[in-house]
Formats: C-alpha cells, sequence, structure tokens
C-alpha cells in the first residue's frame, strides 16, 4: 500500500481508437449517470430549498417545490438566537487540536515504528493492528466511566484527549513513511543529523501526501463526530455543531423544520466547500487507505 | 521518545477501555458502583449468559444481521455499477460525477438525518414522488416493516460513494491491453466485463466487503437519530442495544454485548482476509 500525489486519471491516456469506437454508448453511460446523480443529490437539494422557506410554507400539503418566497430568516434564527457562532467555534477548535495531535504523534510513532529499532516494536504495532478492529462500543463506557473519575466530563479535554492520535493515523504513517529509502537516511545520518532533525529535516517533509491524507480524514471524523461528544459535553458552551443540531431537532424546535434544515445546511456547508476544494486529496486518501 | 506520546494516549484512552471493557463484562457492575468500581462482584460468564436469553437482544442481533445481509450487496453492487460506469466516462463531467456521488460520505450523519427525516415523512417528498407513479406511500420510519429499509437506504447513500472510489482505483489499475486484445478477439462489452474486469477486481471487491461489513455490524448512528431503535426495537441495532444498556447503567451488561458484537466483527474480518488469501 503506497501513497502517491494525486495524479490525473490512468484513463485519460487510454488509446484513442477505443475512444472513437464506442462513443455512443460512453454518451448513454453518461446520460444516466447524470440524471442518477440528480436523484442521489435530492436530499441535499431539499435540505437547502426547505431552509429558504416560511414556516407556513414548508408546512403546505403538498410540498411546494420552488420556495414561492424565499426567506434567510431560518439562517438569521441560528446565528442571533441560537449562538450558532459559538457551536462553530468549538466544532473548530476540537478539529484543529484533533488535526494538530494527529499529525504530530502519528508521525513520530509512524517513523519509530517503520524506521527505528527499540525493543517491543513488534508488540506496538500488533497492538496497533489489533486496535483497528475493535468496534468503537466496546471502549465507549469504559472511556466514560474513566473520564468521569479523571473529573473531566464537561471540559474541552474530554472531547479531545480520546482522539489526539488513533491506530489508522499511525498505520498510515508507518506505511508511507516505509518506502521512504533508507539510504536516504543513512546519508543525513553520516552527515551528523540527529534522529529529531532527520525527522523534521528529511522524513516530514517527504511526507506531504501522507500528512494531507490524515489531516483531511482526521478533520472529517472529527466535523462529523457525534456520539462521544454528546455524551461528555453538559453545557451548551461546550456543544459541537452536530450536537447542538442534534438536541434542537430533539428539543423545542423538533417541528420547525425550515430552522433545522437551515442548521443541517449550515454543518454540512463548510465541509462540502472543503471537499470541492480538496476533492483529489479527499478521494486519493480513501482509494489508498479504503477508510474514511 | 518518538513513541512516547503515542504510547501515553493509546495506552489512557485505547488499551485501558478495551482491557477495563473486557473486565467489566465478567462483573455486575452497574453506575452506582462508579465511586468505588472495585468493589463490584465477580459474576463471570453470567453477563453473557442473561444476554442470550434477553428477547431484546436476541432482536438486537437479527436486527444487525438483517442489515448486513441486505445493505452489503446493494451497497456492493451499487458501488461497482457506479464505477464501471464511471470509468468509461472522460473528462471533466467524471470529476463532477465522482464528486457528487461521494459527496454524502463526507457530510454529518445529525445533518442529513434532517433533511432524510423530512423527505420520509408520511406526507413528506418521496411519498408525493411515489403518489406521482400511483404508488401509495408507506409510514417509512414508523411502520415495523419499512424502518428499517428506510435505515439501511440511508446507509447505502452514504457508504456507495466511499467502495465506488475503491473499486475505481481497482478498475484503473486493469491493464488496457488485457481489455484491447479482448476486443480485437471479439468479445463484447459484458463478457469483457465477466471474464476480464470481475476476476481481475475480485480482491478490490472482497476489500471492500471487508471495510463496509466492519462498519455495517456496527450500526448505530443512522438508527440513533432516525428511529431511536423503534418501532418496537425493530432498529435496535447490537451497538444500540449496547448504548441502551449503558444509558440505563448497567456497564457490565453493556460491556459484555460490546464483546459479542467484537467477536462478530473479527470473525467476519478474518473470514473475509481467509477469503481474500484463498483467491489471490
Amino acid at each position: 500500500m503506497t501513497l502517491t500525489a494525486p495524479r490525473s486519471r490512468a484513463s485519460d491516456t487510454a488509446s484513442p481508437r477505443r475512444d472513437r469506437r464506442r462513443p455512443r454508448a460512453r454518451t448513454l453511460v453518461t446520460t444516466v449517470l447524470v440524471v442518477g446523480l440528480i436523484v442521489w443529490i435530492i436530499p441535499f437539494a431539499w435540505m437547502l430549498l426547505g431552509s429558504l422557506k416560511t414556516q407556513g410554507e414548508i408546512l403546505r400539503r403538498p410540498p411546494t417545490f420552488w420556495p414561492e418566497q424565499v426567506t434567510g430568516q431560518n439562517y438569521v434564527t441560528w446565528f442571533a438566537e441560537l449562538d450558532f457562532s459559538k457551536f462553530f467555534l468549538n466544532s473548530v477548535i476540537v478539529a484543529t487540536v484533533t488535526v494538530i495531535g494527529n499529525l504530530l504523534f502519528c508521525s513520530m510513532v509512524g517513523y519509530a515504528l517503520a524506521k527505528m529499532r527499540f525493543p517491543g516494536k513488534r508488540l506496538l504495532f500488533g497492538l496497533v493492528m489489533l486496535t483497528l478492529m475493535v468496534p468503537g462500543v466496546v471502549t465507549f463506557v469504559p472511556l466514560f466511566v474513566q473520564t468521569a473519575q479523571l473529573g473531566l466530563l464537561d471540559t474541552y479535554a474530554a472531547l479531545v484527549l480520546p482522539f489526539l492520535t488513533g491506530p489508522v493515523g499511525v498505520f498510515l504513517m508507518r506505511q508511507f513513511i516505509s518506502d521512504i529509502p533508507d539510504e536516504l537516511l543513512e546519508a543525513a545520518r553520516i552527515d551528523g543529523a540527529s534522529e529529531l532533525r532527520l525527522f523534521t529535516r528529511v522524513v516530514l517533509p517527504l511526507c506531504g501526501p501522507a500528512l494531507a491524507t490524515l489531516a483531511i480524514l482526521t478533520f472529517l471524523a472529527s466535523w462529523n463526530n457525534f456520539l462521544w461528544p454528546l455524551v461528555v459535553s453538559q453545557s451548551a458552551d461546550l456543544y459541537t455543531l452536530p450536537i447542538a443540531l442534534s438536541l434542537y431537532s430533539t428539543g423545542q424546535h423538533s417541528t420547525n423544520y425550515g430552522l433545522l434544515l437551515a442548521g443541517s445546511v449550515l454543518v454540512i456547508a463548510p465541509i462540502l466547500v472543503l471537499f470541492a476544494f480538496l476533492q483529489r486529496w479527499f478521494i486519493q486518501g480513501i482509494a489508498t487507505t479504503g477508510l474514511k | 521518545m518518538f513513541c512516547l506520546p503515542f504510547v501515553a494516549i493509546f495506552a489512557v484512552f485505547m488499551l485501558t477501555p478495551i482491557g477495563g471493557s473486557f473486565a467489566m463484562s465478567f462483573t455486575d457492575i452497574t453506575s452506582r458502583d462508579l465511586q468505588s468500581p472495585l468493589a463490584v462482584d465477580f459474576v463471570g460468564l453470567d453477563q453473557y449468559a442473561s444476554l442470550l436469553t434477553d428477547r431484546r437482544f436476541l432482536t438486537s442481533l437479527s436486527v444487525t444481521g438483517l442489515f448486513v445481509v441486505i445493505g452489503i450487496p446493494v451497497t456492493i453492487i451499487t458501488a461497482l455499477a457506479l464505477a464501471v460506469g464511471l470509468n468509461t466516462g472522460r473528462g471533466r463531467i467524471v470529476t463532477v460525477l465522482r464528486v457528487g456521488y461521494y459527496a454524502p460520505a463526507v457530510t454529518s450523519i445529525v445533518a442529513v438525518s434532517v433533511a432524510w427525516k423530512y423527505i420520509l415523512q408520511p406526507d413528506g417528498l418521496l411519498n408525493a414522488a411515489l403518489g406521482v407513479f400511483g404508488i401509495p406511500g408507506v409510514n417509512w420510519l414508523n411502520d415495523p416493516v419499512w424502518a428499517l429499509p428506510s435505515l439501511i437506504m440511508l446507509a447505502v447513500w452514504r457508504n456507495v460513494g466511499t467502495l465506488m472510489v475503491i473499486f475505481l482505483a481497482g478498475l484503473q489499475s486493469i491493464p488496457r491491453d488485457l481489455l484491447e486484445a479482448a476486443t480485437v478477439d471479439g468479445a463484447g462489452a459484458w463478457r469483457r466485463f465477466y471474464s476480464i474486469t470481475l476476476p481481475m477486481l475480485r480482491p478490490t471487491i472482497l476489500l471492500g466487503a471487508v471495510l463496509i461489513s466492519v462498519g455495517y455490524l456496527q450500526f448505530f448512528e443512522e438508527a440513533f437519530v432516525m428511529t431511536g431503535g423503534g418501532p418496537l426495537d425493530r432498529t435496535l441495532s447490537v451497538a444500540f442495544y449496547t448504548y441502551q444498556q449503558f444509558g440505563v447503567g448497567q456497564y457490565g451488561r453493556a460491556s459484555a454485548a460490546s464483546y459479542i458484537l467484537f467477536l462478530l466483527v473479527a470473525l467476519l474480518s478474518l473470514l473475509q482476509f481467509r477469503l481474500l488469501r484463498t483467491k489471490e
């Protein structure tokens, strides 16, 4: 398993002869896929359209498709009354710290596992591989008990600490760093570079693609993380976006669909924008790790 | 030195809970024992034994099984069809399509669930669309028969993109010469698909099946945000059952249930990796 920088699709270089032979079939397939895509993204479209409707219109049956009267009131409510910016900031803080922790710690231990010799190395790697298989629900209960006993419930630490590093990232970084030629590291060692210098000046700069993948996967997981933050954050000051949305959708606003749909748009939009810009890296990451 | 931060976090937040859960599954620990967790009683395999006679736990096993058995083939076939279709296309439209089909995979389950619940309402968009074709609608999320299929639909929607991308990568590693040679020999499109593409893609398909089934076995969030496990426990998965036992303070029982799930996940992974190896 190796990672490479995103590059153009291999099919772009297919022979022109085959291209010429079957243009009609290809047009047909593409048409079917385009129609399918329109159906596929209806939930997004319906979310956006609904968020722009007035409460009266959204309750009307049968439903209108285009908003008769476009309103931004639902969004205004999120910012003005529901403290959207606080939840947004919480999400950003938690995701950023989690990403930094993962980039740092996973690459460090990945380097050690790939290129260094130390006692217990095989055991450590074995444990990492084993925990890749453990369902999240197994650690959930004791993790909660532990967090409660450490007195960390309802703190940022509880939101961040358990996710600062993980087996997936370690595995990813180890695989990538394994492909760095030993000669390169030896040469730097002969020049008198310390291990720390070697790591920061030689290994890390070569890890760009893997670090980008890891950053994206971690950010995504953190931004969308739901159950754990729901359980450990008790005061509204700590809510991340999905938690706020989830609690409003079961609380007093549970029938205010326009408001809830606007909230959904606000949660999803940043990720979709990020995805649109970085789609090659997202997709490369999934294709090479098979993980998300 | 390089391992220290990782090992510390890994030990405290991963290994200790895994061990803790294992230990707790042999005790009668409840939320009331939090002050003195070492004073709980060792009850051996009692928690496991009582789970296997608990009708709701057995229900959760069958719900999870049904979710996996229906969800996996639907996801794989859809993803394969999309990947093969996309692989024949050229140019920017392919990028647009790929991004579009993959988009649901990056979205928050809480956020999309709001839209899906709205669409699946008895008088929502889906039933309105069905009505156009004269098909009577159903109360998707509150009907004991249709609640689980609704969740499968949502899970397929969110997971197809990931598999599609994995399959596309696999398709692109199939040598073009092979397909061209078959074309020259007079093999039609279907023939090429069955005799070349499918066999060469088999390892990739198996890998995808492992990934997706491990995920589906643990299905929880879809039910949590959409149905709350209902109606009549028809969407109560094993992970959801575990969470409910945790919620009522039955930590020992929750741990035992989670280890049964772990066992199932491990068995499935081993089985599929064994398959993968013999096929290669």
